[in-house]
């Protein structure tokens, strides 16, 4: 009989989030921006049906980088645990903290539990609502590959080039911005990840917004010919 | 044995995921919101009919009464009165009977206020789960068949008196019409060219829409047909509420184009009324 080897938990966690940095690393970044009317999410994403950034419920959005069926996988999930709650209690009692919360407690299980980590990071944005009293405020969250989970106001990255973004953000990044210059903001961030003189194309953009003002609803993606006018210098 | 790294297992990470997440538990995979409360909640949802036990009394439940739609140029129009009656009792003078389902699909209820209302507001989140899921809408005519279904699941329930029969009719995009259906207790699922009225009055409000249905009616010729159907059906039926000047309750009156869904105001409803009464008058 063959005995396994022993392999220390130090080292079986460490050995783990290697391989999911790894992963992530290879994929590009995604920013999240609050503006003066709501939240943006902004990723490079060559193709058009492969989303990376999508609608969860009435004020909350979700991003994802890694492995696209995983992040999808999850953003599913999201959906159906959102639109569940919303049937059995109310639409305005789907909040942000709890999905981020509960995206946080089913990657740190399989992070701890699995062989193999999901190879993904994530943002849940929720965008406030004056017409809801105590539900003003804007709230991003970014969940990582082990379950750990943070808050960000302002700006938040997730993905490859992360250290570069968010020290570019530190500096250019102002509150009330509107759209447009919030939008060209986020360009000029993803850009910076690149190195060398790299100009994104519109065409590979992928951008949605959650917009305060919007009753119901509040998500919405920006098309290209959309975002191509608000960026026209 | 201790500390070896578990082998990897032949279930997915999504299963496992999928366990995890709260009220997500059987591992429900597909893109309707309908069956993922049936297989998550079978208990305490309106996707699974309630059954009372065999021989209970029927009970007495508010009712919907009168409903329709009618097709006109490029759109459809759906409208619905506001009376909801338990017996010969007034149950509500207000009750809501035409919902919005989506920007071009709406929903007319009539039967078992609690059931119908329930569909309805089911049927608009099955709706938007779909898209949110599979990222693009369903077309009309898909939206209309998972409408089927879900009154067939409520049958068990139809035949101990909570009836839900609804019409749906909404904006088809591909074909860019307005189109519209009807369905019966079974799911039954029928599409009208026409037009369509259900409820306690809607042999009356069929009758007056026979008389003043024209194919290329012009959407605002559309509205006064379908206020004047209306009328007749509360002029006939004891269920139907027609308009309470008292109150100032009218008619619930929707027009779904390719620009999407236009709430006719009350105060055109009212003015519009007015003028049917005027022309009625003059005659007499």
């Amino acid at each position: 009989m063959s005995m396994p080897f022993y392999v220390s938990p130090e080292q079986l966690m460490q050995d783990k989030a290697e391989y999911a940095r790894k992963g992530i690393a290879r994929g590009k970044s995604i920013v999240s921006l609050e503006y003066a009317d709501g939240i943006l999410l902004m990723a490079e994403n060559p193709s058009s049906s492969l989303s990376k950034i999508g609608e969860i419920y009435d004020r909350l959005a979700f991003a994802g980088v890694g492995k696209f069926a995983e992040f999808d996988q999850l953003r599913k999930v999201g959906v159906r645990y959102a639109d569940v709650k919303g049937y059995q209690y109310s639409r305005d009692d789907v909040r942000g903290k709890a999905l981020a919360n509960a995206y946080s407690q089913a990657i740190g299980e399989i992070f701890t539990r699995e062989w193999k980590p999901l190879e993904v990071e994530l943002i849940v944005a929720e965008v406030g609502d004056d017409r809801l009293a105590g539900h003003e405020k804007n709230a991003i969250y970014r969940v990582q590959f082990d379950g750990s989970i943070s808050d960000h106001t302002g700006y938040c990255v997730i993905g490859g080039g992360v250290d570069s973004l968010l020290s570019y953000l530190s500096t250019n990044y102002k509150p009330g911005l509107p759209l447009g210059e919030a939008l060209r903001l986020g360009k000029a961030a993803l850009e910076r990840a690149v190195n060398g003189d790299f100009r994104l194309d519109v065409q590979n953009l992928e951008v949605g917004v959650l917009e305060r003002q919007r009753a119901g609803r509040k998500f919405r993606r920006l098309s290209a010919d959309e975002l191509r006018g608000i960026l026209a210098p | 044995m201790n500390g070896a790294p578990r082998r990897p297992t032949a279930r997915g990470v999504g299963l496992r995921l999928r366990g995890l997440f709260p009220g997500t538990s059987s591992g429900y995979l597909g893109s309707s919101f309908f069956e993922l409360l049936q297989q998550e909640f079978p208990l305490g949802s309106a996707a699974t009919a309630v059954v009372a036990p065999a021989g209970a009394a029927p009970v007495a439940v508010p009712h919907g009464t009168t409903v329709l739609a009618l097709r006109c140029s490029n759109a459809v129009v759906v409208a619905g009165d506001r009376l909801a009656t338990e017996g010969y009792r007034v149950a509500s003078r207000d009750v809501q009977k035409v919902y919005a389902t989506d920007d071009h699909s709406l929903i007319a209820i009539a039967g078992a206020a609690g059931p119908c209302i329930e569909m309805a507001k089911l049927l608009r989140i099955e709706l938007e789960h779909y898209e949110k899921i599979e990222g693009e809408a369903l077309e009309l005519e898909g939206k209309a068949n998972k409408l089927s279904q879900m009154i067939r699941a409520n049958l068990p329930a139809a035949m101990q008196g909570l009836v839900v029969v609804p019409i749906f009719a909404g904006y088809d995009k591909r074909r860019r019409m307005g189109r519209l259906w009807k369905y019966d207790v079974t799911g039954g699922r029928y599409e009208e060219t026409e037009y369509e009225a259900t409820g306690s009055g809607g042999l009356f409000a069929r009758e007056s829409l026979k008389k003043s249905y024209r194919p290329d009616a012009s959407r605002e010729d559309a509205v006064r047909a379908a206020i004047e159907a209306l009328t007749d059906a509360a002029d006939e039926d004891r269920g139907t509420g027609g308009v309470d000047t008292l109150r100032g309750i009218y008619p619930t009156v929707n027009v779904c184009s390719e620009a999407g869904i236009e709430i006719v105001a009350p105060e055109r409803v009212a003015e519009i009324h007015r003028e049917l009464i005027e022309r009625r008058r003059s005659r007499a």
